[in-house]
């Protein structure tokens, strides 16, 4: 077998592992956690009678190792089984958050990736000039400022004082792709904002490094610009740490837009996930937990084959 | 007025111009803006409700675990989205009065243990179907029955038997009970076709909106009711929306931006602040709703009344209405029942704030001097901790060791309230005095969060539930407030309001102590100028 199909292989295997991990731990972490679902559900208003029936009706009177496993054998025919809190389907709820959390993702990505590279080679290129000290402070200064101080700086002079964008990003399968990214705007903004610094600084550390080896010095000595120093030489030999952030970044954008998703009302798998956890709905938070895990260790792995594809040791193996 | 002035705001009434367009004229002619507001108000109420357009709610309280199935009710969005929908037989109006919804008609019997309901005739489901004392029966079975999960299971528990006769439900309690009618305008008791048997979440009833979309957690979104029984009386906007805002400042930035035509819980820190933005106001009403520390008297060192009445006197109520309520709301006085209840009794007297007093019922405790740990979080009531310190700050003034123990938010419901001796919680209140106390101070309730078990004072409770002479029953629910402040394990020092802010746009608006946006109602009763 190929070396790298080996490779990808193995990791494919090691994801599956860590997926079954990550819903053991999730399991356990929901068990453990005070007050079962039906308590939760039925809230300060639960009598002894409405609890012991709703607990009847969702079987949690079972031990824990059988509802577990009875999850996991749903879970590899492909059914994420219902919620305990409301009986809607699971997957397909989920299938419509998810849907939406990847759209914001992916818009946000689409302007911040590109952005963050970009700002980093005009940073490498006026390396300690005024152009590298400015990105440098700002996108610095948008990191510090917390994500939800951010969102609601936006959408109070933004939404509210100037009236360009929704304050409350809510979007509908009836709107138009335009209206739709309007709706987002401010959140996408806020993303933005937030993973831009890490990704930037990122590629000007990652192409400075390479910058002090003797073949630029060869690149620059044979008379090209400044630019193609970096485009040709540098930046092909950067990829590997640009692809690792970029890819953590990508994964923040899913799973770690939570406060976001809050702060404007965004309807994701942020706010769903958190409803679900707070009332005990195991199933839905380890189909949560799955998917997030999922995401997590998929980047992660096209990450790792990017690097390996990167890296000539490894794809011309002696 | 002047000719111009007055063709301005007919045009403004006509939807011809903007509110704020009208405004910016007037104040051009040399109008105040308040003067102004006043001739615009004037306008729209002499010209009518205006039918048309969509009212958005931007409501706290909504998860994406919420289903349509007013047995499992327990937070504000479904309960909004229910008085779209559904309608129970009779409402408690703004004025503590009974109103018919589906009922056209009720009687009692002399000694209020039997109640007949008669149902409004040609009304239809929003299925089509028509309504009949049957589907008000099976609405009843299905809450009452022994498998129900329902909310309203505790309530209607006293029912002894129910009967259809032609278009009349009739039902009998096994004790009279003069308060009958208010327990059937309970929110979870929407009449559903069938009572709801056949498919609880289907959202069919007589409301005057019908469910158009329900994204659980997100916004349902409905559209007027052609067929409701209410005609043109009621329900002027053409659709209408439930928005989820739990997030406080998403909610205020909805509002200001002209996102929503109304929103629920103001956080009152801001409530000042925002009734200062010239498109919205602030609207507080007085509700029934209190925030209380609970004791259980049965449990020491709380079951020596002397320590109960020394704490009682350490809080600050005054300060706790300032500083956490920021003045929206009112003193209680260790008793769950307020101004806001038909029969309460105004001549019982307020306890004060009075540390002397407090320390030497303390003394007269003989109190270990042990730590007192009172249990608090966030989720208990909004500033819940922050109260919890000032109680704490005043109770050791007058010498009695108060310590503040904080608690998770998570599991707050289920591991300290009604389990730990003491400890901070709320109440919503309920529409009269019977229903309040038979929730949690009856000895047999399964909310008896004070373990208040008296039997002098269930008997009390009886007799005023089956007493149908007024004098009669306000002389007996004030002997029984008048005991739970001096012996209760109930420190009430608060009554907190229903705080909305509504957009200008919307008029028609009215104070109702029922409930926070005008009881859910806002749907029904207002229109958009």
């Amino acid at each position: 077998m190929h070396p790298i199909l080996k490779l990808v292989a193995q990791r494919l295997a090691l994801s599956v592992l860590l997926l079954l991990a990550a819903s053991v731990l999730i399991f356990a972490g929901t068990t453990i956690l005070p007050g079962d679902v039906a308590q939760q559900i039925l809230g300060q208003s639960a009598t002894p009678e409405s609890l012991a029936n709703l607990r009847e009706e969702l079987g949690l009177n079972d031990p824990p190792l059988t509802r577990y496993f009875a999850w996991l054998g749903g879970v590899l025919q492909g059914d994420l089984g219902t919620a305990l809190t409301n009986g809607l389907d699971i997957a397909t709820a989920m299938g419509e958050r998810l849907s939406k959390t990847l759209f914001l993702a992916f818009w946000a990505a689409i302007i911040a990736v590109p952005l963050a590279i970009l700002l980093g080679l005009i940073a490498v290129r006026y390396k300690d000039r005024w152009p590298d000290k400015l990105i440098s402070s700002i996108t610095l200064t948008s990191i510090s400022i917390p994500e939800f101080m951010i969102g609601y700086i936006l959408a109070f002079f933004i939404g509210v004082k100037l009236g360009w964008a929704p304050s409350v990003a809510l979007i509908s399968d009836s709107m138009g792709l335009l209206e739709k990214l309007h709706a987002i705007s401010l959140p996408i903004a806020t993303l933005t904002l937030v993973v831009l610094a890490h990704m930037m600084r990122m590629t000007r550390a990652a192409i400075l490094n390479v910058m002090q080896s003797a073949y630029i010095e060869t690149a620059e000595l044979k008379g090209l610009s400044a630019f193609e120093v970096i485009r040709r030489h540098a930046f092909p030999n950067a990829v590997a740490p640009i692809v690792n952030v970029v890819m953590i970044n990508l994964a923040y954008l899913v799973v770690g837009v939570v406060v976001v998703e809050v702060v404007f009302a965004y309807p994701g798998m942020g706010q769903y996930l958190v409803d679900h956890v707070s009332k005990r709905d195991v199933p839905v938070v380890q189909a949560g937990g799955l998917i997030f895990a999922a995401v997590y260790i998929g980047l992660n792995m096209i990450a790792d084959i990017v690097s390996i594809l990167a890296n000539p040791r490894l794809r011309h193996p002696k | 007025m002047n000719d111009e002035l007055k063709y301005l705001s007919t045009r403004a009434v006509k939807g011809l111009m903007s509110r704020r367009e009208f405004m910016g004229k007037a104040a051009a002619m040399g109008v105040s803006a308040v003067a102004a507001s006043t001739m615009f108000a004037n306008a729209v109420k002499a010209a009518g409700p205006v039918k048309g357009g969509t009212f958005r709610i931007g409501v706290q309280g909504g998860e994406s675990t919420n289903s349509q199935d007013p047995a499992l009710w327990a937070s504000d969005v479904p309960i909004a989205g229910g008085n779209h929908w559904g309608e129970t037989l009779v409402e408690v109006g703004p004025d503590g009065e009974i109103e018919n919804l589906v009922a056209e008609s009720f009687e009692g019997s002399a000694d209020a243990k039997t109640w007949r309901f008669k149902v409004r005739q040609g009304i239809e489901f929003s299925n089509g179907k028509s309504v009949t004392a049957e589907d008000v029966m099976r609405t009843m079975e299905r809450h009452t029955n022994e498998d129900s999960k329902s909310g309203a299971l505790g309530i209607v528990q006293g029912i002894e038997s129910m009967r259809v006769d032609g278009d009349v439900f009739e039902l009998t309690l096994g004790v009279g009970n003069a308060d009958m009618p208010y327990l059937m305008a309970d929110y979870h008791l929407k009449i559903q076709p069938d009572g709801g048997f056949d498919d609880p979440t289907a959202a069919i009833g007589t409301g005057p909106y019908n469910l158009e979309t329900d994204e659980p957690g997100v916004r349902m979104t409905f559209s007027r009711n052609p067929n409701y029984w209410g005609g043109d009386a009621v329900a002027h906007y053409e659709a209408a929306e439930v928005i989820v805002l739990n997030d406080a400042t998403a909610r205020t930035a909805a509002l200001q931006s002209g996102q929503v035509d109304a929103i629920n819980r103001v956080e009152p820190k801001i409530a000042k602040l925002l009734d200062r933005a010239p498109n919205l106001a602030v609207r507080n009403v007085s509700g029934r709703g209190h925030y209380v520390f609970i004791m259980h008297v049965d449990t020491a060192p709380f079951d020596e009344n002397e320590l109960r009445l020394a704490l009682k006197h350490a809080i600050n109520r005054q300060e706790l209405v300032d500083k956490i309520l920021q003045g929206y709301g009112g003193i209680g006085n260790d008793m769950p029942i307020n101004a806001a209840y038909p029969l309460f009794d105004e001549t019982i007297p307020q306890r004060a704030f009075d540390l002397a007093k407090a320390a030497e019922h303390y003394k007269k405790s003989g109190h270990d001097g042990s730590p007192i740990i009172l249990r608090t979080a966030d989720g208990a009531f909004p500033g819940a901790v922050d109260a919890a310190a000032l109680f704490q700050q005043s109770a050791q003034a007058a010498g009695i060791p108060l310590e503040i123990k904080r608690e998770p938010n998570d599991g707050y419901w289920s591991e300290v309230w009604n389990v730990q001796p003491f400890c901070a919680s709320y109440w919503g209140g309920r529409p009269v005095q019977d229903q309040m106390y038979t929730t949690a101070y009856l000895s047999t309730a399964d909310w008896n969060d004070t373990r208040w078990k008296r039997p002098d004072f269930d008997e009390m409770l009886l007799s005023a539930r089956a007493e149908l002479d007024k004098a009669k029953r306000k002389e007996i629910y004030s002997k029984m407030g008048r005991m739970m402040n001096e012996e209760g394990g109930l420190i009430l020092p608060m009554f907190n309001d229903f705080i909305d802010a509504v957009s200008n746009d919307v008029q028609g608006w009215e104070p109702d102590p029922n409930g926070p946006m005008m009881n859910w109602y806002g749907c029904k009763k207002t229109w958009k100028a």
